[in-house]
């Protein structure tokens, strides 16, 4: 076979065959209409990732460097921004400090709290139907009207959950008027919103060949070894994906922070009144909520588009040292 | 195979998080065009001008349409195209855009753009066109409302009613603990707040005031307006650090939260409160038997009929700016005409009927319960008016009443010194003076930034 590959007289070997350079010509030709027809499938994705992609993202590191107020044109102002957001800004600090928490313990817990509740629908014999309605219902809830009703569960003062731990004798928190409990309270918000998970892990397990599991068993592998030599493995493409979608989402994590801390705050922000993001004392206060202020309400977009900037590397380095490790999680065949 | 898939997963990841950052900052730049004053409406030629605002509620929209519809009767060349309930995002945005869709006319309710309005020039200044109309700004608007309208100089925006700041108090509670009067001076403020305090285990029954800052309106600017603080110096840069008054507020405001029974205990009886804007705001529900507010909030206990008496005052001052009692802190909404107006001329007439007549100015007031913005107004005797309401007719009138300046990053400065006062009625930070040493830094880099 190998020497018939390096020895057959073909197209782009004959140079003595009077017929090679038209064919030569055709085969360009063929491969031309191939690139064509393949860009031509291709465009609607290329259109798409150059408008929604690339243009905006060279937009915005152009005006990172620049002085810019929304009005009149972008003046070129070299590394001010950086140097001012970097250097000069501590609510910057505060606010990556905010969003690595929420991105270490949130995804963490969400991923685990997913897979667990996943697990335990797919072994429910009776009534699974009505739990996996229960626990996909929370999702379909919009982000503010959730936040606001755990606003309200959680109130420390007239909310049910503390009046019932006090019924308990145990600790009242202080929630979302606590800044030690304002990022566990949202942590509990999001894992209380589980059902997309949920569904995703259970579509997985249920996947999961059961020859494998009776294999095990008949290797005398208790329950935790079946979990870790044959459930992780079949659904570790899933929990990466659950990973890093987690990862982007909470970089970009902006509403349920913004409204908890706007509820709790008590501040309407009516004229006269000024809201503080991240109420309480910073603690929930995240990098989107940080473009947001700077660009749209301190005028400020070149600031803002640094700190974008930083959002949109650290999602990306994230996510890259996660796919690059992603072996490590992986079934072997995949 | 796998590094054709992690490829393919970093282009996804890119694509997704590429779009995120279109999201954030999809906003395209345009610079604004120059004006366009003479639109021939002074010749009589018909001309439509469009104006938004933000009012939404029906009792505010009839209002505002009634006020328009006056303005039409008395210049039947000029047609209003009134566009409401447009948030100041969206303004910015259009007046950035311009076209034949964007505002000639724009209101807004928050003071906090009007440094950036006047230092873009988004809004012309409108200086010349009150001298050419003989309008003398400092005789016809009281001096707090011009200041929040102007911004170094520049008079890009006019006041267009406003609100004033006093004090509430529940008379059935200060008969029960002896008080005969409304307090004058932060001392006499502190005794009553005391007595009027009844303790119910480790909570209250009642609380004398909510002295925190995030007890609605008790907010770090609203009790500097008692003390008269300017927050910049002459050379625009934050005085806060050298200025006594304000290091002073925030040491009366934490020997008040001391005295009441500490941040903690205050914060958890804070958070049993009822929303702000609804019959279960902590003043109408009897929960605290003081309270700093503005005017509207007679409308609102007029409504929701609390089962105790209550009457307003101005609020009190510190002991030793005693003769400066019935000052108090000023805000409102303003109005200006856009940079990319072609019709400035109609919309000047229109600027001008609706913030300096004075029938105009006082059936708005009548009919939403602001305080009026001229003199004229604030006198007039067609102006529905009760002793309560009275109370803030007079701040607003009053020479030492203050406000928060225009600043060029809008109201960051005034966030970085309510961060500071968090710190400090908490404990987070001891030292006043530091902290405001700091804060006054961080204020100047910022606005440094910003311009």
């Amino acid at each position: 076979m190998s020497l018939a590959f390096g020895t057959r007289k073909g197209p782009g070997t004959g140079a003595t065959d009077p017929a090679a350079p038209s064919t030569q010509h055709l085969l360009r030709r063929k491969r031309r209409r191939e690139a064509a027809r393949t860009l031509a499938f291709l465009s609607p994705w290329l259109i798409g990732f150059g408008v929604f992609f690339v243009y905006p993202l060279v937009s915005t590191a152009y005006f990172s460097f620049t002085q810019y107020n929304g009005f009149g044109s972008p003046t070129f102002n070299g590394l001010k921004n950086w140097n001012y957001v970097l250097d000069e800004l501590p609510t910057f600090w505060q606010g990556l400090r905010n969003t690595v928490w929420l991105v270490l313990v949130m995804v963490t817990l969400r991923v685990a709290f997913g897979l667990g509740i996943g697990l335990l629908i797919t072994r429910v014999k009776t009534g699974a139907g009505f739990f996996r309605t229960v626990f996909y219902l929370p999702y379909l809830a919009p982000p503010v009207a959730a936040t606001v009703a755990f606003a309200f569960l959680l109130n420390p003062g007239t909310g049910p959950l503390n009046h019932l731990l006090g019924e308990l004798g145990l600790p009242q928190p202080g929630w979302f008027a606590d800044p030690n409990w304002s990022k566990p309270a949202l942590t509990l918000l999001a894992m209380w919103g589980i059902g997309d998970l949920m569904v995703i892990f259970m579509a997985s397990l249920l996947d999961v060949p059961k020859e494998q599991y009776e294999a095990a068993e008949l290797d005398g592998a208790g329950p935790f070894q079946r979990f870790r030599y044959v459930t992780l493995p079949n659904v570790s493409p899933i929990i990466m994906f659950a990973v890093v979608t987690g990862v982007i989402q909470t970089m970009q994590y902006y509403t349920q922070a913004i409204v908890a801390g706007k509820v709790a705050s008590g501040i309407a922000g009516n004229s006269g009144q000024q809201f503080e993001p991240g109420f309480p004392q910073g603690s929930t206060w995240t990098l989107p909520q940080m473009v947001y202020n700077l660009g749209f309400q301190r005028f400020n977009y070149g600031a803002a588009c640094v700190v974008a900037l930083v959002l949109f590397a650290i999602s990306m380095a994230v996510t890259s040292i996660l796919l690059r490790r992603r072996s490590g999680f992986m079934s072997s065949d995949d | 195979m796998h590094a054709t898939t992690s490829r393919r997963g970093r282009r996804t990841v890119a694509a997704v998080a590429g779009s995120a950052v279109l999201a954030l900052f999809a906003s395209a730049c345009t610079g604004s065009s120059e004006s366009g004053g003479n639109d021939d409406s002074a010749s009589g030629k018909d001309v439509t001008i469009t104006f938004w605002h933000g009012w939404s509620q029906d009792n505010e929209v009839k209002a505002i349409n009634d006020t328009i519809a006056a303005f039409e009767k008395a210049h039947p060349n000029i047609h209003v195209k009134p566009v409401g309930n447009v948030a100041d995002d969206k303004v910015n945005q259009a007046l950035r855009a311009g076209g034949d869709d964007a505002p000639d006319v724009v209101s807004s309710f928050t003071t906090n753009n009007v440094g950036m309005f006047c230092s873009t020039k988004a809004f012309i200044d409108l200086k010349p066109l009150l001298q050419k109309s003989g309008i003398d700004a400092a005789r016809t608007f009281p001096a707090a409302m011009l200041n929040y309208t102007q911004f170094q100089g520049n008079q890009c925006s006019l006041p267009l009613l406003g609100d004033a700041y006093g004090l509430y108090y529940n008379k059935k509670a200060f008969a029960a603990a002896g008080i005969t009067a409304p307090p004058k001076t932060f001392g006499e403020f502190a005794d009553d707040a005391r007595k009027l305090t009844v303790a119910d285990g480790d909570s209250y029954k009642q609380l004398g005031f909510m002295p925190l800052y995030h007890g609605y309106e008790s907010t770090t600017e609203h009790f500097l307006g008692q003390y008269g603080a300017t927050y910049f110096g002459a050379d625009g840069k934050s005085n806060i650090a050298t200025d006594p008054k304000v290091a002073a507020m925030l040491s009366w405001q934490k020997g008040l939260v001391d005295q009441l029974g500490g941040y903690a205990k205050l914060d958890k009886y804070r958070a049993t409160f009822g929303e702000e804007f609804s019959a279960k705001n902590p003043f109408q529900t009897g929960q605290v038997a003081m309270a700093i507010d503005g005017e509207w909030r007679t409308a609102s206990l007029a409504d929701n009929k609390p089962d105790f008496d209550w009457a307003t005052a101005p609020f009190p001052v510190p002991d030793d700016q005693a003769a400066a009692y019935g000052r108090g802190y000023q805000t409102g909404t303003i109005v200006g005409i856009a940079s990319t107006s072609k019709k400035q001329a109609a919309a000047w007439e229109f600027v001008k009927f609706l913030t300096t007549d004075t029938d105009a100015v006082v059936n708005f007031a009548n009919a939403i319960h602001n305080v009026p913005s001229t003199f004229d107004a604030l006198n007039s005797p067609k102006l529905v008016s009760d002793p309560n309401f009275k109370t803030f007719l007079d701040v607003a009138k009053n020479p030492n009443s203050g406000t928060t300046p225009a600043s060029v990053n809008g109201g960051g400065y005034i966030v970085s010194l309510q961060n500071l006062g968090y710190d400090v009625e908490s404990g987070k930070q001891p030292d006043v003076q530091a902290g405001l040493a700091a804060t006054a830094r961080q204020i100047d880099t910022d606005i440094a930034q910003a311009k």
